[in-house]
């Protein structure tokens, strides 16, 4: 038989300070630890939202991110009329040549600049990206100084609302709209019209192209011709692989990071569950006696402190979890050490990384509470009850 | 003395809880110690940095270039002592985990830069070589590479596989230093530029400008800066310092982060430390009203606490404290992303600030309870 779960719960009452501080403790290791799986799961979901599956970027070959390659106008017309690409409404291909240059802007209230991507871009490039969508003012006008700034810019950057102006390759450039790309990483981006800005930057290649595929299944083949095709020197990805591969560094960096601290801190939190369960199982060595004496068998005095152990692991993991849970409200910018660039996310809160805190909180409490508990179910009987 | 015996005695009374305490301090002392250190790390470059060279680049970002015309013009500039050029070369070796940064530089380099040291015969050796290169200590030793070394490196900017041939190897004048890094002939890229991509010739990512006295730093950058107002390119110029620490505003979110949560360990550990003296004390209650019908007063049994407190914490503090160096040796030798990772004298006070504060504190509660007790109601008090 088992020891009732209320005797396990009104322990823990009665020692309210003790069970408040070990919990407490638990509590901030399980914060971190849940900060940090949704800080990596907040990047993951902004750069995959950032691709369409369908749509596929070409950039030269080698240069793993946009700001490095360099596409020319004969090798983007060759892509543009590779049967693969599907066709927009008007008959035309779906394919957006873009140009991709980082501009140094001041964030609100910082002294440094921060890298900002700006996007040369058409009416083609909104077409192949459903999740922007433009959200104040107006789209630029092609062949303007004109351009419209993501959500993330112009929240957190100088001079990117509409109405401002923004100086850079010699002139000013209106800003005339403001666009939601949602969760995705356009949201940290500048868009203008592409030629425009390649006059501007005195640039005479673009940076890629992006083209929504005629159907899926194409992608394979499309890739050999453009392998094989000697006038070209590019690489074709599918658009999410293509995001999702430069976020990796940055989000290897924050989980190693992440975890390696929470294990650290987890230890500590351990060791002072495991003095508070000493503790509980010194002070009650007559309860205990009289436990077995009434007839529970060891088993069930070590279940009874497990549990103990576990319900206090529970409560530091629930606080840590409630606390975690307020994070989903802030967002968080740094640059992208593969882009250079600045990049906004958010904390995401999955129920997997739910699951995953209060079986990290749990287990804590399992750890902490074990030697305790063994130690409690190894007690005889008579040596208990006499103990005073 | 009597004091300090009793303090020591309760200290140990119960060994296993003085014991896992302990560990928890020096764990949390020390994991405060190394991530004081990885900020620190973050700044290593700014640190490193002369106030005697300015950092002059294209005033719309780092990635777009200047044209290599400006040099000329710069030397003109009255209190320039030496213009250096210098291209990220951002290439891969072998795979794209093995990062280290590969600049493209113009000859005098090493003038500008008295703080790494190359042996003559070698910088002479890289001299005659056009695709000859030098790379850093900390570098060489982790690859393990050697004067005469082939390294093909994969551009990524710059397209193709290009091959080096290691000509000498540089050390820092000291520790802080940053040795992890390799330089090879501005040259040598210019030149392939020219055959294999002519437009993208003859541009440079950034101008490092030296200065005859540091208190011209801003007058030279003005100075610079205004002569190539309203044209192209325009540029900016700032100290190395200031540039230095533009990269690591660019990452300050993190490195808030870092700092937030070094602060958070020492509160798990003042939970933890608190929670052992209120039960120590809580299960003492009888004792200390033994003491008062001794004739001890408050102020004693408050100090018989805080001296317990503090005793454990400087125990394991210290521990903390001393297992800190070798730790960041280990950890720098293991992971290898950052250039410099030295523990700095400030930590150390840092640390054994921080046990002092979680000592008291954790006392604190304890103490005053104890300097309360009733003599008649302690006695009563059952563990």
């Amino acid at each position: 038989m088992a020891v009732p779960l209320s005797y396990v719960a009104r322990n823990l009452w009665t020692r309210r300070l003790t069970t408040a501080l070990t919990a407490g403790g638990l509590a901030l290791v399980v914060f971190v630890f849940a900060t940090v799986l949704m800080l990596d799961a907040g990047l993951k979901q902004t750069l995959v939202s950032t691709g369409e599956y369908d749509n596929v970027v070409a950039i030269r070959k080698g240069s793993e991110t946009e700001i490095q390659s360099g596409v020319t106008r004969l090798q983007a017309a060759v892509i543009e009329t590779h049967p693969a690409v599907a066709l927009g409404a008007d008959g035309k291909p779906l394919v957006s040549k873009e140009l991709i240059v980082l501009i140094s802007l001041r964030k609100i209230g910082a002294q440094k600049p921060s890298n900002v991507i700006i996007r040369g871009t058409s009416a083609t490039g909104f077409e192949l990206r459903p999740q922007v969508k433009l959200a104040a003012g107006r789209l630029f006008a092609p062949g303007s100084a004109e351009i419209i700034a993501g959500g993330a810019i112009a929240r957190g950057f100088e001079g990117t609302r509409i109405g401002e102006k923004l100086h850079f390759a010699g002139r000013d450039w209106q800003v005339v709209g403001s666009f939601d790309a949602g969760a995705s990483g356009f949201d940290s981006e500048i868009w203008g019209d592409v030629e425009t800005l390649l006059q501007a930057f005195r640039r005479t290649a673009f940076s890629s192209v992006a083209f929504r595929l005629a159907s899926s299944e194409r992608f394979d083949g499309l890739r050999a011709d453009i392998d094989g095709d000697p006038r070209l020197t590019n690489e074709v990805k599918r658009e999410r692989l293509f995001y999702s591969d430069q976020s990796r560094a940055l989000s290897t960096f924050i989980t190693v990071l992440g975890l390696t601290l929470t294990t650290v801190f987890s230890i500590g939190a351990m060791l002072g569950a495991m003095i508070t369960m000493y503790a509980a199982v010194a002070n009650r060595v007559t309860e205990i006696g009289t436990l077995r004496a009434l007839g529970f068998r060891r088993a069930a005095v070590l279940g009874a402190f497990l549990a103990e152990a576990m319900l206090l692991g529970l409560g530091g993991g629930l606080a840590g979890l409630a606390c975690a849970s307020l994070m989903q409200f802030a967002s968080f910018s740094t640059t992208n050490f593969q882009t250079f660039a600045d990049l906004a996310f958010r904390f995401a809160l999955t129920p997997a990384i739910v699951a995953k805190t209060i079986a990290f909180a749990l287990a804590m409490g399992l750890v902490g509470g074990f030697l305790p508990a063994v130690r409690a179910a190894r007690l005889e009987i008579v040596d208990a009850l006499r103990a005073s | 003395m009597f004091v300090l015996k009793l303090v020591y005695k309760n200290a140990f009374r119960h060994r296993l809880r003085t014991l896992l305490t302990l560990a928890g301090l020096a764990i949390a002392v020390l994991a405060f110690g190394l991530l004081r250190t990885v900020v620190d790390a973050w700044y290593a470059g700014a640190a490193a940095a002369s106030g005697t060279r300015l950092i002059t680049r294209n005033a719309i970002s780092l990635a777009t270039f200047l044209p290599l015309h400006y040099e000329s013009r710069m030397r003109g500039v009255e209190g320039v002592t030496r213009v250096v050029r210098s291209n990220w070369f951002g290439g891969i070796y072998q795979e794209p985990k093995n990062f280290f940064p590969q600049f493209a530089v113009s000859d005098n380099y090493f003038e500008l830069y008295p703080e790494f040291i190359v042996p003559p015969a070698e910088l002479g050796a890289w001299m005659r070589d056009r695709k000859g290169c030098i790379v850093g200590r900390s570098l060489a030793e982790q690859y393990g590479f050697k004067v005469g070394d082939v390294l093909p490196i994969r551009g990524t900017i710059y397209p193709g596989t290009w091959e080096f041939v290691v000509r000498g190897i540089f050390d820092g004048a000291d520790s802080t230093k940053i040795t992890r890094q390799m330089v090879f002939h501005w040259d040598y890229l210019n030149e392939t530029l020219r055959k294999s991509a002519p437009r993208r010739a003859d541009a440079v990512g950034l101008f490092i400008v030296g200065i005859d006295n540091i208190d011209n730093a801003a007058a030279v950058a003005t100075g610079i800066d205004g002569l190539f107002s309203n044209s192209l390119a325009e540029t900016l110029t700032e100290t190395e310092q200031a540039f230095q620490l533009g990269f690591v505003a660019m990452s300050d979110q993190i490195v808030a982060a870092i700092r937030i949560v070094s602060y958070v360990v020492i509160l798990i550990i003042l939970a933890v430390m608190a929670n052992t003296m209120a039960m120590s004390a809580r299960e003492r209650t009888a004792e200390y009203a033994t003491l008062k019908a001794l004739g001890y007063g408050p102020l004693f049994l408050a100090l018989l606490i805080v001296g317990e407190s503090l005793f454990i914490c400087a125990l394991g503090g210290a521990l903390g404290v001393a297992a800190t160096v070798p730790t960041a040796l280990a950890f720098k030798k293991m992971v290898s992303i950052f250039p410099v990772f030295a523990v700095s004298r400030d930590t150390l006070w840092a640390q054994a600030a921080c046990a002092g504060a979680v000592a008291l504190a954790a006392a604190i509660v304890p103490a005053t309870r104890a300097a309360r007790v009733r003599i008649v109601e302690g006695l009563r008090a059952i563990g």
